[in-house]
């Protein structure tokens, strides 16, 4: 039976191909669209449960006095705290994009280990005031070595800043982002100081690390309470939450993406059912000359069910190998907007699951229609 | 006081009634038949088109099931068994041969005659050993790894009749079976089945329109307008 399966799915090789291939980019696009989602989430997922960031309560655009941060420090339960700001300048236009943190050092870097600096060129980088680490996707995109110099263009804080690079971080996981330039927040703040003296000695978020993620949310609590009727009152929450916050604000297509990657495999487990379905349909006097012999019901349903099946991991085998070098494309392609572009194990599990499916729900139809087929009837048609 | 030393009959029918519905009618196929066919018989059931020939062969073979009357096949009353037992009892007992051959085009031929085999307990050595002696008993030995489209309609049906006797059957229903052959290759047809009756004592029932083809039956049974004619022309 297994080798009369095998025969009948290559029984008619163009369609075989055709539906095979067809299974291939629904399964390549589903997966693809997946890891968009799982992108559009890495910071999420990323986060820690011992990490909380504190902002204004009213919005991020807000900034916080860098006042605050002794008295952070001395809620029981803290461990450490940094802090840092979103910088938004320019490199060479505005088409080069990538994120620029001006953040406390070292603290920031004890707090977030995932960033994983050399000691001789952390020791470089905390040390200059000018000096700037970058991600190593982010140096490798603009071939930049150590002692080069960048020079941003503020946008929020006007003036030209010119930095040294003095570190390449790696990301200790797959999925750490390595697109991001960091430069020392006292640099930033001595030239405010300096042109734009009252935005000097406040920063955009304080980054707190809890002694043991339990205590967190009693820890939020007290910060904000502490500023409560403040002229800047602060909301304390869990870094899932904050970036949370932000993947928020883009729901609606994050949502519309999973849509459509459904809606991919909707079009083609019909186009599967439609093969299946045919082809059973002109094997109806073969099954019915099979039943003749003393072939149960569950037999014709086994070779139907053997065929759709083959057919949709074939397509999905052959969908998610394809993955792999697409989504290397699309990195490369799109590295500035998606700096993780993590195919993860899940997605590439639910892909075949899918595959596998569709191949399932794709045969029961004419499964169930080959294993009601009358004999005399389905002789009498064909003959 | 006489001893009756002919054999038992394998099939038994006692006013047996088919009738197919079309629609809101009900149009009736066979009326009120009785028939006994013994054991090595070769019996030709003959009859024009809709005369319900093939209907009542089908329902001997248990293809179907009547409407009315006794149907006993090996002494089993088919008309009581289940979906499940009438098909293990035509896998054991009941070997076809149609007019269209129906082989499966992906099988070779020694695989087509073995596929009945599948549903036995035969290892796969003693399945191909079995078809192998099938198709060297229909002369097509040296075919048997061809295709059913690398080979001629006489050779198909060859082929399909080695299939309907790889199990051994009781008894060999067959419909047309020379109805799509030339008339060389139908004669070469009826030999193999008329060898079967006489060496293997193989009872036979076929469905034709031919009487050359009903000539080599041992019985010759007609069919009018669904009604078992009384003579039997044996």
């Amino acid at each position: 039976m297994i080798k009369l399966t095998w025969r009948n799915t290559l029984r008619h090789p163009l369609r075989a191909s055709l539906t095979v291939l067809g299974m291939a980019v629904a399964i390549l696009a589903f997966c693809l669209l997946r890891t968009v989602v799982a992108a559009w989430y890495a910071g999420v997922a990323n986060a820690s449960p011992s990490r909380l960031v504190t902002r204004n309560a009213i919005s991020l655009m807000f900034r916080l006095p860098l006042a605050y941060l002794p008295k952070i420090q001395a809620v029981a339960g803290v461990k450490a705290v940094a802090y840092g700001s979103w910088f938004g300048g320019v490199y060479i236009d505005e088409r080069h994009f990538f994120p620029q943190f001006s953040v406390s050092v070292p603290a920031y870097f004890e707090i977030y280990p995932e960033y994983q600096l050399p000691a001789a060129q952390k020791m470089a980088f905390f040390q200059d005031r000018r000096a700037c680490a970058a991600g190593r996707q982010l140096a490798a995109r603009y071939r930049w070595k150590l002692g080069d110099a960048i020079i941003l263009k503020g946008r929020i804080f006007p003036g030209e800043y010119r930095f040294i690079l003095r570190a390449i971080y790696n990301g200790r996981e797959p999925t750490t982002d390595e697109g991001r330039f960091f430069f020392n927040w006292e640099y930033l703040n001595e030239a405010l100081k300096k042109d734009m003296p009252a935005q000097a000695d406040q920063v955009s978020w304080f980054l707190v690390e809890v002694a043991r993620p339990e205590l967190a949310a009693a820890v939020a609590s007290q910060i904000d309470a502490m500023f409560k009727n403040s002229l800047a009152e602060t909301l304390t929450e869990t870094e899932a939450s904050f970036f949370q916050g932000f993947v928020s604000m883009t729901e609606a297509i994050l949502i519309a993406i999973q849509v459509v990657s459904w809606v991919v495999i909707g079009v083609i487990l019909v186009v599967l059912a439609n093969t299946m379905a045919m082809s059973a349909r002109e094997r109806q006097g073969e099954y019915a000359v099979l039943k003749t012999m003393g072939f149960r019901p569950r037999h014709l349903a086994g070779l139907i069910f053997g065929e759709s099946l083959l057919l949709a991991l074939a397509g999905g085998l052959v969908g998610l190998t394809l993955t792999f070098p697409a989504v290397l494309v699309f990195k490369s392609q799109l590295g500035q907007y998606f700096r993780v572009f993590p195919l993860t194990r899940l997605t590439l599990g639910l892909g075949l699951g899918v595959a596998l499916a569709v191949g399932v729900l794709a045969a029961l139809l004419p499964a169930w229609r080959a294993s009601r087929v009358g004999i005399a009837a389905a002789l009498r048609k064909v003959g | 006081m006489t001893i009756d030393t002919s054999p038992a009959p394998l099939v038994e029918i006692e006013h047996l009634y088919k009738s197919y519905r079309r629609g809101n009618q009900t149009l009736p196929v066979l009326q009120d038949i009785s028939l006994n066919i013994k054991e090595g018989e070769f019996l030709a059931l003959m009859g024009p088109s809709g005369s319900g020939k093939t209907t009542l062969l089908n329902l001997i073979a248990g293809l179907d099931r009547p409407d009315a009357g006794h149907l006993l096949v090996q002494g089993l009353d088919l008309t009581q068994l289940t979906e499940a037992q009438l098909a293990a009892w035509r896998a054991r007992s009941v070997g076809f041969i149609f007019q269209f051959y129906y082989l499966i085009p992906v099988l070779t031929a020694l695989e087509n005659v073995e596929l009945p085999l599948l549903l036995t307990h035969l290892s796969r050595h003693e399945r191909r050993e079995h078809a192998e002696l099938l198709l060297e008993l229909v002369g097509l030995s040296d075919r048997s790894h061809h295709y059913p489209a690398q080979l001629s309609g006489g050779q198909q049906q060859r082929v399909a009749i080695a299939r309907a006797l790889v199990t051994d059957p009781a008894l060999i229903a067959a419909d047309e079976p020379t109805g799509d052959l030339d008339r060389k290759s139908g004669h070469e047809i009826m030999d193999l089945l008329t060898r079967l009756n006489q060496e293997f004592q193989k009872t036979i029932i076929i469905v034709t329109h031919d009487p050359e083809a009903a000539s080599h039956a041992s019985h010759i049974r007609r069919l009018i307008k669904g009604q078992l004619l009384n003579q039997d022309e044996g």
